[in-house]
């Protein structure tokens, strides 16, 4: 069996650890985060969130990543992260004309 | 049976078997969709209280189609809620293995292992018979019964072949369990009446032997031999349990006839 790394045996012991869900809602999207469950391990993982996401017809495919597997950006570093994105307006493609025919840009 | 009944025309008699077989395989499906919705919330985890209410909701599903076909079949003038509702004990048809308590969630599993793992067989079975509609409720059951034989094969093989405390809990709730496997490939009395519609029961248990076996072997356990067996279940003999549970899910509708939502 397949215990997600960073498992430690506290986490163990106090029950099963935290999976993050993706799901793809129809071939062509990608996969799109919906939420996080416990599971004992990954394939157990895929099945409860085959039970608690798409009960109503909602995927086609589903990924699980163990949640300690994850690194995410600090909301500390918010400012220097993201803030000097802010005003710089010739990044983003407004200076084009799009060609007719041209969709999904 | 008395001898009169050799008097009845052959079309009546096997009007009577296929409503029969057809409130045998609605009772299971109904009665351990009841089972198995006291646990939810009680389940380990809310995930699995999900995975379980969702397996009950697709019994119950089978269920309502059975029952309705098989009241159409008894042209009693009874409809599913009738059916489901207002019988007593002594006319459910059930076998007694889903009608036993939940125990511990090792018997649940034993039992889910042992049930789901005859039900696909009979779906596949059913999926070649010649009435319309018992192929038709196969196609769609035989895909939610391989999820449900799924869920229990997870767990079995998790429960046996993990802690030794884990394992003895499976090992009990097989135990337990068994007793009632034989009733299952039972050949019912009516079945004879109907080729190629219904699904000799005895016909399944070697696909079952070979499938729950290898599972039973890879989850380090081993297969019980039990000095008892169940008996009755289609002919309307039930364990204690059946009375205890008809009350709670029969309450509302007797309480309030024809309540709607």
């Amino acid at each position: 069996m397949t215990i997600p790394p960073g498992t430690t045996t506290a986490t163990a012991r106090r029950g099963w650890p935290l999976w993050e869900v993706f799901v793809r809602a129809r071939r062509g999207l990608s996969h799109q985060h919906l939420g996080s469950l416990h599971a004992p391990d990954a394939a157990m993982a895929l099945r409860n969130a085959r039970d608690v996401y798409t009960r109503r017809g909602e995927g086609v495919s589903i990924w699980v990543v163990p949640s300690a597997a994850i690194s995410a950006s600090s909301p500390d570093e918010k400012d220097s992260f993201f803030e000097p994105a802010m005003d710089k307006a010739y990044r983003h493609p407004s200076f084009y004309d799009v060609p007719d025919g041209v969709s999904h840009l | 049976m008395s001898a009169s009944t050799t008097a009845v025309p052959a079309g009546d008699l096997v009007r009577t078997a296929f409503a029969g077989y057809l409130l045998g395989l609605a009772d299971d499906s109904l009665i351990l969709a009841q089972r198995l919705g006291e646990w939810v919330t009680r389940a380990p985890q809310i995930e699995e209280d999900i995975a379980l209410a969702n397996i009950a909701l697709d019994l119950l599903g089978q269920a309502r189609t059975l029952l309705a076909c098989a009241g159409k079949v008894e042209g009693l003038g009874r409809d599913e809620d009738d059916l489901a509702f207002l019988r007593d004990e002594r006319e459910f048809r059930n076998v007694q293995l889903v009608e036993i308590p939940n125990g511990d969630f090792a018997v649940t599993m034993a039992r889910q292992l042992i049930f789901s793992g005859y039900q696909y067989e009979l779906y596949r079975a059913l999926l070649t018979s010649t009435d319309p509609m018992l192929a038709g409720l196969a196609a769609k059951a035989v895909k939610e019964v391989a999820y449900h034989r799924d869920h229990a094969v997870q767990w079995v093989r998790r429960l046996g072949d993990g802690t030794d405390e884990s394992h003895t809990r499976m090992q009990t709730g097989l135990d337990h369990t068994w007793p009632y496997v034989e009733e299952l490939f039972e050949r019912a009395p009516g079945v004879a009446a109907l080729p190629r519609i219904a699904a000799d029961p005895a016909s399944l248990r070697p696909a079952w032997d070979s499938f729950i076996g290898t599972v039973i072997a890879e989850a380090t356990l081993t297969i019980p031999q039990p000095t008892w067996r169940a008996r009755g279940g289609r002919a309307g003999y039930h364990t204690e349990y059946l009375g205890h549970l008809l009350p709670e899910m029969q309450y509302l509708h007797r309480a309030h006839p024809g309540a709607s939502w």
